[in-house]
Order: structure tokens, then C-alpha cells, then sequence
């Protein structure tokens, strides 16, 4: 038992955040708004140097063969710094593939992935929209009952424009056909749960990146800003609010640390534990929203300033791979209804829970 | 990153479990807060003793069993799976013990921590005083070296289970001329000395469970000194430590709660009676908050065992759990409907009156251990840096 990350894990993620915080700038996050693409090959490249792409992809096809423990530090870095580039995509694009029965596409696609040279992305039904399809390589989508693995050509994409200058949302449409065909019935849908377990991780990790970084500007501003004479943040109602975020950031990290572990090793309670992860990071990155909005007043509701970046972000990740009605539904079929597997952690619930026989103190 | 017992773990808990089944009381035990109660709970204290269990992850030589905190969690998950009785010692074994292993001499290890673990001395905490409470530095008792011994004078309040407790530690200003910090000690005072009296107070159900005490020229052998002269108040936050941040109420408390919530909600639909839109989702946040708690525990107890210290986190903790029991206990009434009101001697209370208990118990988490408001002001100025002033 030890929950907690290696020396080398936490070097990592060290590597990648400086990395970001000289690269990726809020200028230059809303640079990417203004391109067609929103996406950058340049940029793209350059993570692919430090291997992020191919982070889950096994070392003998090129890539960092590192699990989702490792890569959820890393994605709360990408929501540190509100990187839109399809890292997520990727990653569930490839998580998917390794685990086809066949492995022949895995061996056509991951060693491009981990060279930079491809990107994937999986469509699922909790979602009408999918992110990035217009920069996949691969898109990976049902038809209702098989999975399909398409190329770019065979897709047609209609652009949404999403409110988060960041995102890229297309609906997809696309023909059905035995060659593209990847898996049906219960595998398909096996694959497509898994798939939206680790979009839901990815998503879940970068809110917590994005409720830090609303509280940091928070925290700042609050340190320099003064009204009566004093710094606002020496003001209780100020620190109050912005002391609850800071709690719910520090369970919601519990919960996705876990849910990282559950990911990694397809625990019984995966689906749960994701759900729960994603409930809880987006929830402390929306509050976080609306507390750092509270504490610039003004200032912070203007265009210019960056608090709407990350706040905009926290809503786009709230909706991604499920959104709230979706994962509090699946968390009530595991506790409530127990249709799905649900694990408390070391305490295991006797058939009946005793009332304590306690004096209580 | 592990997140599997080991063996030894999994048979530690087996062999736990099994004692444990053979051993609690098929009957719930009187209240610790009348005298009665008590008693019953320190008998038990002395079987869970005498079977090894009292303080598993002390060292054998004080009356625990060698293990580490991770045991010790295992133990706590156990303990409460069996539905066993509260800890009628938690101010010695959870917060005075740990803080005696943290700076007290071998001398005091060896006097203190043995009887404690027994329970054969039940200990109670004396921070607060009449004008000393979320303000604790505004401490005005004083205890004054006279040759080999201290003489306390001054009053102490709130002190749980004071009315029954055999002793006292508490912050008392050694230094006259000293304000604030500085200035204060950490002491160990007998509570049947010459000079001590002890007015029980009763809390808001009715039960005699507080007590003032108060100190009239107390004479306190100068070894019950814990840690330096004048050190007290860093003593004490060691303490504050242990109480918000990881021993007072560790997460299978409110795991076994947040299951037996699951089940009255159950219940409760399988009777008919009605259900308020919106109670499923609440109910099932409940069991997910508790495990989130004990998620973040186990990250506590990881980071501990590599040479960790408990900090400023420790106020996270204070309010994650403390507005958790409320949120739980809550859902419940609820849940209970009409009966919610209910005594537990009412004919009709049923499983009703030990939530009602638990409800009213529950609403001084965010009190006592420090309110939830001071640990908010610690959260915003140490951890975030928020200006003091
Ligand atoms: C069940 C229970 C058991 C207890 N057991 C013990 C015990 O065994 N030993 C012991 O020594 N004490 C014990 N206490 C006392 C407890 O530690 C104090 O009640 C607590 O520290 C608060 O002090 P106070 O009651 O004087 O409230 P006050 O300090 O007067 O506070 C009243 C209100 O003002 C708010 N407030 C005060 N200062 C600030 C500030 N700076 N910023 C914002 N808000 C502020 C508080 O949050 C609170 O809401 C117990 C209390 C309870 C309820």
C-alpha cells in the first residue's frame, strides 16, 4: 500500500510544467483561438520530444510505455496551463487500440503516435460531439453496435463552435463497412466504456490543473489589490470562499489519483471510481470559476483578463466524456442500486451496517 | 503508486475481524457521557487491551502492538465494521499519546503512554478557558515554578469528559509577564489534586459530558512538563495535528456512516414511505465524500510513513470531515421523516434515535478541534498566502 507518486514521477510532471509555463502562455493560448485549426503541428512536435503522445504506448513501439498514474500528473499540468492540443483524444485513441484483440492496427498506429506522426481520437454516445476529429489521423466510432476505425477521409465532420475558444467539436458522420469494422456486440461496447473511463481521467486531471490555476490568480490578485485601505484577501469573506476551493481541489485530487490507479490496472470498481473523479475535479474547477470571477470583480469579467480562459475551460471539461447527469447517474447505479461494481476503499460494508454500540465523542 | 494490501496486512485484518466479532458487546453500551456509560466503556477499553488491540500502532513496551499507521487504518476499518464502541480515551490515545511519543522524555513515555492505552487513566483536554477559546493564545492560567513543582491556579472549561476524566493536559501560562505564544507550557496535571474542582457542565443533550475545572493553588510535580518551558504552544499544534488532520476521526467512522445511510435509504423506499427528488443523488454523495476522506487519508498516512509531517493540510481535514458527518446525518433525517424528532427511548425511534444522536453529536464537529472558520483563516494564510492582515 502506498498512495502516493515515485521521485521520478514527480520529476516528470516538474519537467512538463516548466516546459508549459515557458511555452504555452495564455497569449499564446489565445493565439490558437484566432487559427482555423486551433491546433498546432509546431507544438505538437514539440510534445511529442518529451513523448507525451506516445506516453502510453509501449517502449518497443517508441513509446514511453509509462501507465495513467503517470499521465494524470502530467494532464493536470496541460489544465494548469489550458492546453488545448488533443493529447486526450490520443490517449483514449490509444488506450482503445491496445486493447483490440487483433493487434494489427495497434502495430500499424501506436508507433506513429509515438513519433508524433499520427493523432487519434474516439467517438462515444455520451457525447453528440467529438473533439478533435478534424485533426484525427483515426477517428474510432460506433455505428450503434460495432466499433469502427476510420480514416480522416472517410469522415464527414460538421463544425460546432464551442463557447471555449479552445475546443473543436464536430458531429461525425460517417458509412458503416465490414473493412473499417474493428469489434461488435459486447466487446464494442466493453472497448467504448473503457474509452470514455480514460477521457473522463484525462478530463477530470485537467480540471484540477484549472481549479489550481483559478485559485492561484485568486490569490494573487487578492494579495495585491487594495480597497479601504487593505489587501482584499485580508478579508474573511474573501479567504472563506476561496479556502472552500481549496478543500474541494484536495479531496477531488484523492479521488483522481485513485480513479488513475483503478484505470491502470482495470479494477473492478474503474467505472465508479472515474465517475466520481470526474464529479469531483470539475465540480472544484467550476466553483473555482466562479470564486476567482467573484474575487477580481470587474476586472475579471472583462475579455482582456485571463480568469474567463480557465473558467470556460473548466466548463468544457465538465461536459467532456459525460457530464454530470451522466457520472452521477453511473455513481448512483454503483452505490445505490449496486448495478455496477462499487468499491469502498479497506472498509467493506457488512451484510447489515451495525448501529455503533457508542457513546459518541 | 500501490494501492493493494499486503499479506501481512490482509491476515492482520482477518485476525482482527475475528477477535473483534468474538468480543463487542452484542448491546450497545450506556452513553460515555454519564458516569454509568462511562465505566461500561472503560471496561471495554481494558478487553480490547488485554486482546492487544487498544493502540495497535504503539510500541509493544506502551501497550500497543508494533504496527504502522497503515495497520492502524486497517484496525480503524475493522473497528467500525463491527460496529464497536466509541473510544471513550480518544483525547490520551489519539492526540496526548502521539504528541508524548513526538517530545516526551522516556521517563514520561514510560509513566503515561502504558495506563493510557489500558485506559486505567482517561485523560482529558484543557485548552480552552472562559475568555480563551477560538483565541487560544489569550490563555490566562497560570503555573508558576516553585522549586520542584509547578502551582496552577486559573480555570479550564469544556473539557470532554472532564467530569469523569483522571487527568488533564492543558496549556498554562508559565511565564506571568508573557502574552500571547509565548510564554505558555504544556502540562500534565492529575485531576484529584488539592485545590482541583470539577463542575460538570451538560451539552446540549441534556448529559453531563463537559466539565469546568478549575485551579486553586494546584501543586504539579515540575516532571509532568511536556516538551520545554515556554515551548507549549508548538506542543500544542502537534497536537491540533494529530486531532485535525489524521487520529481523532479516521475514515472508516464515516464509511460506515455513509453504508449505513445507503441501507436507510433502502429501507426507506422499500416501506413506501416517500422520498424527496433529488435524495438519491445526495445519498450517493455522501458515500462518495467518505470515500474521498479516506482516500485523502491513506495519501496522509503514505506520505507520513516516508518521513512526512502533518501540517497547515491538517485544517483541509478538520473540514472535510467535520461538515461531512453533518451532510450524512442530515440526508438521514430526512430520510426518516416524522420519526426524525424522536428520543431514542421514544417506542417508535428504532435505528431513528441513534441518527438523531449522531445528528446532534455531529453539529459540533465544526466547533471543537478548532471551528471550522479558524481552520478556514489558516487554509487561506498559510496554505494559499493570503495576507494576515
Ligand atoms: C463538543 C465539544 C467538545 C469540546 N471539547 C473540548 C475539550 O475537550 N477541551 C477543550 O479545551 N475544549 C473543548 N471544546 C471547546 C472548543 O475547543 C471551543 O469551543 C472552540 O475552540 C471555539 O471556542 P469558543 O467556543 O470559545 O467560540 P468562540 O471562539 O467565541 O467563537 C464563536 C464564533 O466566532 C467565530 N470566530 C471566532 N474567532 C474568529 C475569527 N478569528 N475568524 C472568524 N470567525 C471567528 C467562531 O468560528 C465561532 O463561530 C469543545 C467544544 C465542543 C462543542
Amino acid at each position: 500500500m502506498e498512495f502516493g507518486f515515485s521521485e521520478d514521477q514527480l520529476l516528470l510532471q516538474q519537467t512538463v510544467r516548466d516546459f508549459l509555463a515557458g511555452e504555452c502562455t495564455p497569449e499564446w493560448v489565445r493565439g490558437q483561438w484566432q487559427t482555423e485549426t486551433g491546433r498546432s503541428p509546431e507544438f505538437w512536435s514539440q510534445l511529442s520530444e518529451l513523448g507525451l503522445p506516445g506516453l502510453l504506448v509501449s517502449e518497443t513501439q517508441g513509446g514511453l510505455g509509462m501507465d495513467e498514474t503517470d499521465l494524470v500528473l502530467l494532464m493536470e499540468e496541460i489544465g494548469r496551463v489550458g492546453l488545448a492540443e488533443p493529447l486526450t483524444a490520443t490517449a483514449v485513441g490509444v488506450g482503445l487500440l491496445r486493447s483490440l484483440g487483433d493487434a494489427s492496427l495497434a502495430d500499424a498506429w501506436l508507433p506513429k503516435v509515438a513519433a508524433g506522426d499520427a493523432i487519434l481520437a474516439v467517438a462515444h454516445p455520451a457525447s453528440p460531439f467529438v473533439a478533435d476529429a478534424h485533426v484525427a489521423d483515426l477517428l474510432i466510432a460506433s455505428d450503434g453496435d460495432s466499433l469502427h476505425a476510420l480514416p480522416r477521409a472517410a469522415l464527414r465532420l460538421e463544425a460546432q463552435t464551442s463557447n471555449d475558444g479552445s475546443q473543436r467539436l464536430f458531429r461525425v458522420d460517417f458509412d458503416a463497412r465490414d473493412e473499417t469494422r474493428i469489434a461488435t456486440g459486447r466487446e464494442a461496447r466493453a472497448l467504448e466504456a473503457a474509452a470514455l473511463d480514460r477521457g473522463a481521467l484525462c478530463s477530470a486531471a485537467q480540471a484540477l490543473g484549472a481549479c489550481d490555476q483559478l485559485i492561484a490568480l485568486a490569490a494573487d490578485y487578492a494579495g495585491q489589490r487594495e480597497q479601504f485601505g487593505v489587501a482584499i484577501g485580508s478579508f474573511q469573506a474573501v479567504k472563506h470562499m476561496l479556502a472552500d476551493v481549496r478543500v474541494k481541489l484536495e479531496y477531488a485530487r484523492s479521488h483522481v489519483y485513485r480513479a488513475a490507479n483503478s484505470v491502470a490496472n482495470d479494477a473492478t470498481g474503474r467505472s465508479v471510481d472515474v465517475s466520481m473523479a470526474k464529479i469531483a475535479a470539475c465540480e472544484a474547477a467550476l466553483l473555482a470559476g466562479r470564486v476567482s470571477l467573484q474575487v477580481h470583480g470587474a476586472i475579471g469579467y472583462t475579455y482582456e483578463q485571463d480568469v474567463h480562459v480557465w473558467m470556460k475551460r473548466a466548463w468544457s471539461l465538465d461536459l467532456a466524456f459525460g457530464d454530470a447527469v451522466f457520472h452521477r447517474a453511473r455513481l448512483a447505479a454503483g452505490v445505490i442500486d449496486r448495478s455496477l461494481p462499487a468499491e469502498s476503499f479497506g472498509y467493506s460494508h457488512p451484510q447489515r451496517v451495525p448501529t455503533p454500540t457508542a457513546g459518541l465523542g | 503508486m500501490d494501492l493493494t494490501y499486503t499479506p501481512e496486512q490482509d491476515a492482520f485484518r482477518k485476525e482482527a475481524r475475528a477477535w473483534l466479532e468474538a468480543n463487542v458487546p452484542a448491546a450497545p453500551l450506556p452513553s460515555f457521557d454519564i458516569a454509568e456509560g462511562f465505566e461500561a466503556h472503560r471496561a471495554w477499553e481494558k478487553k480490547l487491551h488485554a486482546g492487544g488491540y487498544a493502540m495497535v500502532p504503539w510500541p509493544v513496551e506502551y501497550g500497543g502492538r508494533g504496527s504502522d499507521l497503515l495497520e492502524w487504518l486497517v484496525f480503524e476499518e475493522e473497528y467500525y465494521r463491527a460496529g464497536a464502541p466509541g473510544r471513550v480515551n480518544q483525547n490520551g490515545i489519539f492526540l496526548l499519546g502521539p504528541t508524548i511519543m513526538e517530545v516526551g522524555t522516556p521517563e514520561q513515555k514510560a509513566r503515561f503512554l502504558p495506563k493510557m492505552a489500558s485506559s486505567e487513566e482517561v485523560w482529558a483536554q484543557g485548552w480552552s478557558e472562559p475568555n480563551a477559546g477560538s483565541d487560544m493564545a489569550a490563555i490566562q492560567s497560570t503555573a508558576i515554578r516553585d522549586g520542584d513543582h509547578y502551582v496552577i491556579n486559573g480555570q479550564k472549561t469544556w473539557a470532554s469528559r472532564g467530569a469523569y476524566a483522571h487527568w488533564l493536559f492543558g496549556l498554562f501560562r508559565t511565564d506571568p509577564d508573557s502574552t500571547r505564544h509565548k510564554g505558555l507550557s504544556f502540562i500534565l496535571s492529575p485531576l484529584d489534586l488539592p485545590g482541583i474542582t470539577v463542575r460538570p457542565i451538560q451539552k446540549i443533550n441534556g448529559k453531563a459530558a463537559f466539565a469546568e475545572v478549575f485551579f486553586d493553588d494546584v501543586r504539579v510535580p515540575a516532571e509532568n512538563l511536556l516538551g520545554e518551558e515556554g515551548a507549549g504552544w508548538n506542543v500544542a499544534m502537534a497536537t491540533a495535528g494529530f486531532e485535525r488532520g489524521l487520529m481523532l476521526r479516521s475514515p472508516a467512522r464515516f464509511q460506515s456512516t455513509a453504508a449505513r445511510l445507503v441501507d436507510l435509504y433502502h429501507a426507506t423506499v422499500e416501506r413506501g414511505d416517500p422520498v424527496a427528488p433529488g435524495m438519491r443523488d445526495r445519498v450517493a454523495r455522501c458515500w462518495m465524500d467518505a470515500e474521498a476522506y479516506t482516500l485523502n487519508t491513506y495519501q496522509t498516512v503514505t506520505r507520513l510513513l516516508s518521513g512526512g509531517k502533518i501540517g497547515a493540510e491538517a485544517s483541509l481535514n478538520k473540514i472535510f470531515w467535520s461538515e461531512l458527518d453533518i451532510e450524512i446525518h442530515e440526508a438521514a433525517l430526512e430520510l426518516l421523516g416524522p420519526r426524525a424528532e424522536l428520543d431514542p427511548r421514544s417506542p417508535a425511534a428504532g435505528d431513528a434515535g441513534s441518527w438523531l444522536d449522531g445528528y446532534i453529536f455531529a453539529l459540533s464537529g465544526p466547533i471543537y478541534a478548532g471551528t471550522n472558520q479558524i481552520q478556514r483563516n489558516i487554509i487561506a494564510e498559510r496554505l494559499l498566502g493570503l495576507p494576515r492582515k
